[in-house]
C-alpha cells in the first residue's frame, strides 16, 4: 500500500461545468484510481465525469511568491469596466 | 458496435434536452468539424484583432487612454488563448491551427481588414465592433459544446470593459472641438456598415446556419442578432450626438424594431475573399510575428531541456 501513488481527483458535477478538485486518494494505477474515486467521491451522484491525475504531476505556485505573482494586477483598475465613466442613460454596457 | 444512426439520435436528444456536449462524448464528425472551424476562426479573430488597435498604443492621446488600450489588447490575446484551448479539446493541435491562419487557409473576422486611420477609430471599434461581437458572444455562452461555452463565459465577463472604454473615448470626442466631433462622425460613418456585416450573411443566404441552429452551436440567427445590435446601438448613438450613415434607419412601431437599409454584400464578400483594404497587411504582420518569435520558442525548449538535464545529473550525484 505504501508504494501506491497518490492521485488527485476532479469531478464534473454535471455536463457543461468544469471539473473541480474534490480531494485525493491512493491507488495502484489510473484504472483503480478512477474506480476508487467513484466509490469515495460519487456515492451520492456527485459527478458525471471523473479525472484523476497523479499528484506528482501537479505543479503548484508557491504561497511565498504570492505577492510577486499577483501584486502586479492590484493597481490596474483600468482593467475593470467600472473605471470608465458612462452616462446613466447607457444601460447594459 | 452501436450503429451511427442511434448514436446521432442520442446526441441530438442530448442537445435538445440542453445537456452540454463534452470532449469525450460521442459527436457527429460534421459537428466536430463545424466547431473546429468556428472556434478557430473565433480564436484567429481575437489574435488578428490586436493588430488594428495595436496601431494606436504608442499614439494614444493620454496615459489613461494608453493603459486602457494596452489592457484591452492584452485581453484579446488572452481571449485567443482561451479559444485555442477550447478548440484543441476537439482533437486538433495548436501548431495546425496557426498553420491554417498563417497560410490564409483559415478565415478570421473580416472587420479587422479595415484600417484604423484616426484615434476615433479606437473608440468606434470598442463601441461598434466589440458591441457587435458581444451580441454574438453572449449567445455563445449557451452554445452546446461545453468547453466553448465556458470559454465564452470568461470572455464575456471581460468584454464589457472593452465596449465601455470605446464608448468613453467617443463620448469625450463628442464633447470636444469641432474637429474632434468631425473625427468621431467620420469614424462612425466608416465602421457602421462593416459592423453590421460582422453578423454574417442574411439567414436566407447563410449556408451553415440551419444545421448550427439544430445542433445549438448557434442559438440565434444572423439576422436576429443583427437586429438586436441595431436596436441597442441607435439609442446609444443619440447620446454621442452622431448620425448613423443609413437614411433608411427608422423606428418601426409595428415590428417594435428599427428598420435599416440594405447591406452591401458585394463589399462583404470582396473583403472575405481577401480584397479588403488591409487583408495582406494583417496576414503579413501575423506571419512576421510568428516567424520572428521562433527563436523565443526554441530558446524556451532548449532552456527546459537544459534544466531537466541538470536535475537528472543532480539526482545522480545525490
Amino acid at each position: 500500500m505504501n508504494n501506491w501513488p497518490l492521485w488527485e481527483v476532479f469531478l464534473r458535477s454535471r455536463q457543461g461545468l468544469h471539473h473541480k478538485h474534490v480531494g485525493s486518494l491512493h491507488a495502484a494505477d489510473e484504472k483503480m484510481a478512477i474506480e476508487n474515486a467513484r466509490d469515495v467521491y460519487t456515492r451520492r451522484s456527485e459527478g458525471v465525469s471523473i479525472w484523476v491525475v497523479e499528484s506528482k504531476h501537479i505543479h503548484a505556485s508557491s504561497p511565498d511568491e504570492s505577492e510577486a505573482l499577483y501584486d502586479p494586477a492590484n493597481d490596474k483598475v483600468y482593467r475593470h469596466p467600472t473605471f470608465y465613466d458612462l452616462p446613466d442613460e447607457i444601460k447594459h454596457m | 458496435m452501436v450503429p451511427i444512426k442511434s448514436l446521432e439520435e442520442k446526441f441530438q436528444a442530448a442537445v435538445d434536452a440542453e445537456i452540454k456536449i463534452e470532449p469525450k462524448d460521442w459527436m457527429p464528425d460534421a459537428y466536430r468539424k463545424t466547431l473546429i472551424r468556428q472556434i478557430s476562426q473565433h480564436a484567429h479573430s481575437e489574435i488578428v484583432g490586436m493588430l488594428p488597435e495595436g496601431n494606436w498604443i504608442s499614439r494614444a492621446p493620454s496615459l489613461r487612454r494608453k493603459v486602457g488600450l494596452l489592457a484591452k489588447v492584452q485581453d484579446e490575446a488572452g481571449h485567443g488563448l482561451y479559444l485555442y484551448s477550447a478548440c484543441e479539446t476537439l482533437g486538433i493541435d495548436r501548431e495546425e491551427l496557426f498553420e491554417q491562419l498563417n497560410t490564409g487557409k483559415a478565415k478570421y473576422s473580416s472587420i479587422f481588414n479595415y484600417p484604423t486611420t484616426t484615434w476615433a477609430d479606437i473608440g468606434a471599434i470598442g463601441w461598434l465592433v466589440d458591441g457587435a461581437a458581444i451580441m454574438n458572444q453572449v449567445m455563445l455562452c449557451r452554445t452546446s459544446y461545453g468547453p466553448y461555452a465556458r470559454a465564452m463565459v470568461r470572455i464575456c465577463k471581460e468584454e464589457s470593459f472593452h465596449q465601455r472604454q470605446g464608448f468613453e473615448i467617443l463620448l469625450t470626442l463628442s464633447k470636444g472641438s469641432e474637429e474632434q466631433r468631425a473625427m468621431l462622425q467620420d469614424a462612425v460613418d466608416r465602421w457602421w456598415w462593416p459592423s453590421l456585416m460582422m453578423f454574417g450573411p442574411s439567414d436566407k443566404e447563410s449556408t451553415h446556419s440551419a444545421q448550427s441552429m439544430k445542433w445549438k452551436i448557434k442559438r440565434k440567427s444572423n439576422d436576429e442578432l443583427r437586429q438586436q445590435f441595431v436596436d441597442a446601438t441607435v439609442e446609444q448613438a443619440k447620446i454621442l450626438n452622431v448620425t448613423l450613415p443609413d437614411p433608411e434607419l427608422k423606428w418601426n412601431e409595428e415590428r417594435g424594431h428599427y428598420d435599416f437599409g440594405p447591406i452591401d454584400w458585394e463589399e462583404f464578400w470582396n473583403v472575405v475573399k481577401g480584397n479588403g483594404p488591409c487583408n495582406k497587411e494583417r496576414l503579413a504582420a501575423r506571419v512576421k510575428a510568428h516567424d520572428e518569435g521562433a527563436w523565443v520558442r526554441d530558446a524556451a525548449v532548449a532552456f527546459a531541456e537544459k534544466q531537466a538535464k541538470r536535475r537528472a545529473e543532480a539526482n545522480k550525484v545525490a
